[in-house]
C-alpha cells in the first residue's frame, strides 16, 4: 500500500530524514514513535507530499507519487489526514466541513453528502452538533470531527499526527477509541504518537525514528519487549 | 454670520439626486477594487516571480503617484490614446478601482498571511484544488480578518469621490459648487453636503458593525 524507498528530506542545511525505508501493506496500523524533532511529522507530511522529499521514493498502491508526472491532487483524496491542532474550518458548520470535500471536489450530491456525513457523525458520537461551528466543541470533539470530516473522502489511507497531543487529559480517550474503532475496519493508518501504551494495543507495527534515521521497525510485542537499539531503550524508559 | 437655507431650499432636489452618482460611484469602485485587490493579493503571495514582481510594482506607483494626477490623466488620456470617449464616471471608477486595489491589496495580503497555515494544510489533505480552497477557505478568513479596514477604505472611497467633480462628473460636492454659484450663498450648500457625506459614512459604519457581528456567530 505504501513503500518508501531511501526517502530524505533536508531543511536547509538540517537533514530531517535520512534514508528511510518503510512499506506498509494494506490494511496496516503502523506507530510511528520517536524522541521530539526526530522527524516523525516530516515523515507523515513527505508520505500526501505536503513536505517534498529530496531524495528516494515513494509509492502509494504502485504509483509513485514523486514523480512529476503523478496527479497528486487525486492522491491526498485517497490519504485522510489528522492533524494535532484539528483545522476544522472555522467559519463552516460541523456539517458543512463535512460536506464541502465530497460536493466540490468528488462533485457528490448534497443529499448524499449530507446523508454520509450524519452517518459519520453517528460513529463519533456527535451527530447532535451537526449545526454548530467548531468554537462551540471542545478539543476532543474537534478532533473527533476532524477524523469524521477525512473519512467523507472515504480514502484507504489515513494519516494521524499526534491526534491527542493538543487535547486535555481528559478528552484523550474519546479521541483514541474513534481511532481505535477505525483500525478495525481495515483501513491502512499510520500514526505518529506519545501514547505508548495505544501503540502498543492498535499497531500491528512500531517504527522507531532517531534523528531521521528509521532504526526500529518491529511488531509491538517485540519492540516493547526490548527494542534493539539503546536510544530505543533509553526512549522507552523515559516514556512508561 | 446668518445662514440663510430657505433660499436654497429649492435646489436641495437637485443635491440629493448627487448622492445617486456619488454612491454609485463609491459602490463600484469598491466592488470592483475588492475584485482586483484580491487578485493582485494572489499575485503577491504567488511563488510566480513574474507576477509577484509585477503586483509590487503596480502597488508602488499608485503609492506614489497623487491621486488626482492619476484621475486627470485617465480622464484625458483615454480619449487620445484609446479613441474613447470616456465619461467622468467612467473615469472616476477605472483610477479609483486602480488606485484602491493597490492599497487594499497589500491588507489583503496580510489578511490571508494572517490565517492560520494550518487551515491550507488541511484543505490541501482533503485533495481541495488551490482555487477552491483560496475562493472557499482561505479568503472567507482572510476578509473577516481585516474587515474593519475594509471599512475604512470604503470610506475613503467615499470620500475621495468627491475628486471626481474636479472633473465634471455631478456628484454632491460638484452640485453644491453650482449652487452656490448659481445662488451666491456659499457656506448653505456645502454644509448641506457635508452633512450628508457625513451621514452616509455613519450609515457605512453601522452597517459594517452589524455585519462584523454576524459574522462574528462562529466565534
Ligand atoms: N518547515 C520546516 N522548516 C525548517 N525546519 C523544519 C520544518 N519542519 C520541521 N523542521 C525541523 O525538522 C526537525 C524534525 O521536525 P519534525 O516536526 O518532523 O519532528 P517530530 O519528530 O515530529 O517532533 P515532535 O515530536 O516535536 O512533533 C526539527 O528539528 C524541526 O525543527
Ligand atoms: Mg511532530
Amino acid at each position: 500500500m505504501i513503500e518508501v524507498q531511501n526517502l530524505s528530506k533536508s531543511f536547509g542545511k538540517l537533514k530531517v530524514l535520512k534514508d528511510v525505508s518503510l512499506s506498509i501493506k494494506q490494511g496496516e496500523v503502523c506507530a510511528i514513535i520517536g524522541p521530539s524533532g526526530s522527524g516523525k511529522s516530516t515523515l507523515l507530511r513527505c508520505l500526501n507530499l505536503l513536505e517534498q522529499p529530496n531524495q528516494g521514493v515513494i509509492q502509494i498502491k504502485d504509483e509513485n507519487i514523486t514523480s512529476p508526472k503523478t496527479d497528486i491532487v487525486k492522491i491526498r483524496q485517497n490519504i485522510g489526514m489528522v492533524f494535532q491542532h484539528f483545522y476544522l474550518f472555522p467559519h463552516m458548520t460541523v456539517l458543512e466541513n463535512m460536506i464541502y470535500a465530497p460536493m466540490k471536489v468528488k462533485n457528490i450530491s448534497k443529499e448524499k453528502a449530507v446523508a454520509k456525513a450524519y452517518d459519520l457523525l453517528k460513529k463519533v458520537g456527535l451527530k447532535e452538533k451537526a449545526d454548530v461551528y467548531p468554537s462551540k466543541l471542545s478539543g476532543g470533539q474537534r478532533q473527533r470531527v476532524a477524523i469524521a470530516r477525512s473519512l467523507t473522502m472515504e480514502p484507504e489511507i489515513m494519516l494521524f499526527d499526534e491526534p491527542t497531543s493538543a487535547l486535555d487529559p481528559e478528552m484523550v480517550k474519546e479521541v483514541l477509541e474513534v481511532i481505535r474503532n477505525l483500525a478495525h475496519t481495515g483501513i491502512t493508518m499510520v500514526i505518529v504518537t506519545h501514547e505508548m501504551g495505544f501503540a502498543r494495543e492498535v499497531a500491528d507495527r512500531i517504527c522507531f525514528l532517531d534523528e531521521g534515521k528509521l532504526t526500529e521497525n518491529l511488531p509491538p510485542k517485540k519492540f516493547f519487549a526490548k527494542p534493539k537499539t539503546k536510544r530505543a531503550q533509553q526512549f522507552l524508559q523515559k516514556m512508561l | 454670520m446668518q445662514l440663510h437655507f430657505e433660499l436654497i431650499s429649492d435646489k436641495i432636489p437637485y443635491i440629493l439626486q448627487g448622492i445617486l452618482t456619488t454612491l454609485e460611484f463609491t459602490m463600484l469602485s469598491a466592488v470592483f477594487g475588492l475584485i482586483w485587490g484580491i487578485i493582485l493579493a494572489l499575485f503577491k503571495i504567488s511563488n510566480i516571480k513574474i507576477l509577484h514582481g509585477f503586483a509590487v510594482f503596480y502597488t508602488s506607483i499608485f503609492r506614489g503617484v497623487p491621486l488626482i494626477l492619476s484621475l486627470t490623466l485617465v480622464y484625458f488620456a483615454t480619449p487620445q490614446l484609446f479613441h474613447y470617449d470616456i465619461t467622468a464616471l467612467e473615469a472616476g471608477v477605472i483610477t479609483f478601482t486602480l488606485n484602491s486595489a493597490a492599497y487594499i491589496s497589500e491588507t489583503i495580503r496580510a489578511g490571508i498571511t494572517s490565517v492560520d497555515h494550518g487551515q491550507q494544510e488541511a484543505a490541501i489533505a482533503l485533495g481541495i484544488p488551490y482555487p477552491k480552497m483560496m475562493r472557499d477557505i482561505i479568503l472567507p478568513q482572510a476578509l473577516k480578518n481585516i474587515l474593519p479596514a475594509l471599512v475604512n477604505e470604503s470610506i475613503a472611497l467615499l470620500k475621495d469621490s468627491a475628486l471626481v467633480s474636479t472633473i465634471g462628473a455631478t456628484d454632491l460636492l460638484r452640485r453644491a459648487d453650482i449652487v452656490a454659484s448659481d445662488s451666491y450663498l456659499y457656506f448653505e450648500p456645502l454644509l448641506f453636503v457635508g452633512l450628508l457625506y457625513y451621514v452616509m459614512v455613519m450609515t457605512l459604519t453601522a452597517t459594517a458593525r452589524i455585519l462584523e457581528r454576524r459574522l462574528a456567530r462562529s466565534d
